[in-house]
């Protein structure tokens, strides 16, 4: 249970840990964020670094900020950054406050971090949920200068990004939410803080009674987390009641092709699947504001 | 190079220099390099919580960290909890209502229910008691831990408000 032999690097610049990795990369060399991931994966030995360039003492790259109608979290923005609902302003900030509580534990939350969730890419990372569903942008920086990937793009298949290994991540965009959004998120697992095995969020745009726009994103049951269209077509321009709730959960079943692994079939996650956007669903419509009293 | 380097950091109020190779963990260090044997290693990779610690006025697992990354941190162990001659109000509580049993994972609970609380003073007994499922114990069934943490609440979060203040 100890990480084989590696050098360690402390980069004074972004530019710097750039170069460093451009360097590096092809013989093993990884960045460093929080290491909830790196780490353990290091001391089980399913990873390998031949150098660790740790981001974590750069400055500016932890603290997130409004930009225009984006949001923008610079990568090493602790999980526990949203402990505070007012992170983000409303109602982005409650809807990351509300995920992130279902990130891991709270001491893993203190140290890991936005973009390493990213990198990391795990199927059932709330961080991915999140950008997919709200169509974030990654920003990379590589020697060679900056590029932006859009998040329908970012992933390429289980665990594994359209990320260079020569490239850092150094901030993910999303949109701020108007105020008549409705959004709910619903998460099952066997175990608190374990990685879920299905969760799914959904941020709806509302006139009044009726849905106008839809996202639906579904995590931990194909081997990334995505949008669901067929999902999302059954609202809108329904009102938000257990009809349409029915048929989205019921669209999304059929829509998705499930992962299986040995305690889990892939009939299991087409069901989780309806059940757990029909709970998002049910999240959001218990948000909505109470009908005004007409004389 | 993967050679030992030179980190100077400060434990409980202490600082010192201690040389590492940079695969060695911050629980392996602490318990190694400064011989303080509080900080307990189960799982080493991040699930158990018995290596729990603070770094920098938050509670983390020191397994997931390597020692070369705590250059310059402030780290408090259980070694440093209790006041001079005594015990801390946490682990009075631990004794009242018999919180433990063989006692491994007990320091990483001291730690994480103290580093939870002062960070966060305003933290609800309810999401305290969920903080308390990061850890793991084989031996107590956790009812008794939540009753110590939980009686133990009032004391650390007006420490910390006095603190901040
Ligand atoms: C017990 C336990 C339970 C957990 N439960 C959950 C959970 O429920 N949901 C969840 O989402 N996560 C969970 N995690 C993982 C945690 O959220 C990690 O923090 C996260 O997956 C990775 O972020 P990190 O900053 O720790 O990255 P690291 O561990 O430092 O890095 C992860 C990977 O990303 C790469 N990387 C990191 N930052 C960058 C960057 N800026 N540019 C390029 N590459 C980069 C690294 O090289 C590495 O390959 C859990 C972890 C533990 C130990
Ligand atoms: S030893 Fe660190 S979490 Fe188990
Ligand atoms: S008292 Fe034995 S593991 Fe908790």
């Amino acid at each position: 249970m100890k990480p084989a032999p590696f050098t360690y690097y402390r980069p004074t610049s972004l530019g710097d840990a750039a170069q460093r990795l451009r360097d590096g990369a092809d013989e093993g060399a990884l960045v460093i964020a929080g290491g909830q991931s790196l780490v353990p994966m290091m001391a089980l030995r399913v990873a390998y670094a031949t150098e660790l360039i740790d981001l974590n003492a750069l400055d500016g790259l932890g603290t997130p900020r409004v930009e225009g109608d984006s949001f923008v979290i610079p990568t090493l923005t602790r999980h526990a950054t949203f402990h505070d609902t007012e992170a983000a302003p409303a109602p982005l900030g409650a809807l990351l406050h509300g995920v992130a509580e279902h990130i891991a534990h709270y001491p893993i939350r203190q140290r890991g971090t936005f973009g390493g969730s990213l990198s990391h890419a795990d199927p059932s990372s709330e961080w991915c949920l999140v950008t997919a569903t709200l169509d974030g942008t990654i920003h990379l920086l590589s020697a060679d200068g900056p590029r932006t990937v859009e998040a329908a793009d970012w992933s390429d298949g289980p665990m594994s990004t359209t990320r260079e290994p020569d490239e850092i991540l150094t901030e993910v965009h999303l949109p701020l939410l108007p105020g008549n959004t409705l959004w709910g998120f619903y998460e099952f697992n066997r175990r608190a803080g374990d990685f879920a095995l299905g969760m799914a969020l959904c941020v709806l745009e509302m006139d009044g009674d009726s849905v106008v726009a839809a996202r639906i994103g579904l995590g931990g049951i194909e081997d990334h987390p995505r949008r669901i269209p067929e999902a999302e077509d059954a609202l809108v321009g329904q009102p938000l009641d257990a009809a349409s709730i029915g048929a989205a959960a019921s669209a999304a079943m059929q829509a998705v092709d499930p992962m299986e692994d040995t305690t889990t079939s892939a009939g299991y996650r087409r069901d989780l699947t309806g059940t757990v956007i029909t709970r998002a669903l049910e999240a959001a419509r218990n948000r909505a504001p109470a009908p005004a009293e007409t004389a | 190079m993967s050679d030992k380097t030179d980190i100077t950091l400060t434990v409980n109020g202490t600082e010192r220099t201690i040389s590492c190779v940079p695969r060695k963990t911050l629980a392996d260090a602490l318990r190694e390099d400064c011989r303080l044997t509080g900080t307990h290693v189960g799982c080493e990779h991040g699930v158990c919580g018995a290596c729990t610690v603070m770094v920098n006025g938050a509670p983390v697992r020191s397994c997931l960290m390597f020692a070369v990354q705590a250059e310059g941190a402030e780290v408090r162990t259980v070694e440093g909890l209790a006041p001079e001659g005594g015990l801390s109000e946490l682990q009075q509580a631990f004794i009242d209502n018999h919180a433990l049993q063989c006692g491994f994972c007990t320091p990483g609970f001291l730690m994480l229910i103290t580093g939870a609380l002062e960070k966060d003073p305003g933290m609800s007994d309810e999401d305290l008691t969920e903080v308390l499922s990061s850890n793991l114990c084989r031996c107590t069934g956790y009812r008794n831990i939540v009753r110590a943490a939980l009686a133990a609440a009032p004391a650390i979060r007006a420490r910390a408000r006095e603190a901040a203040a």
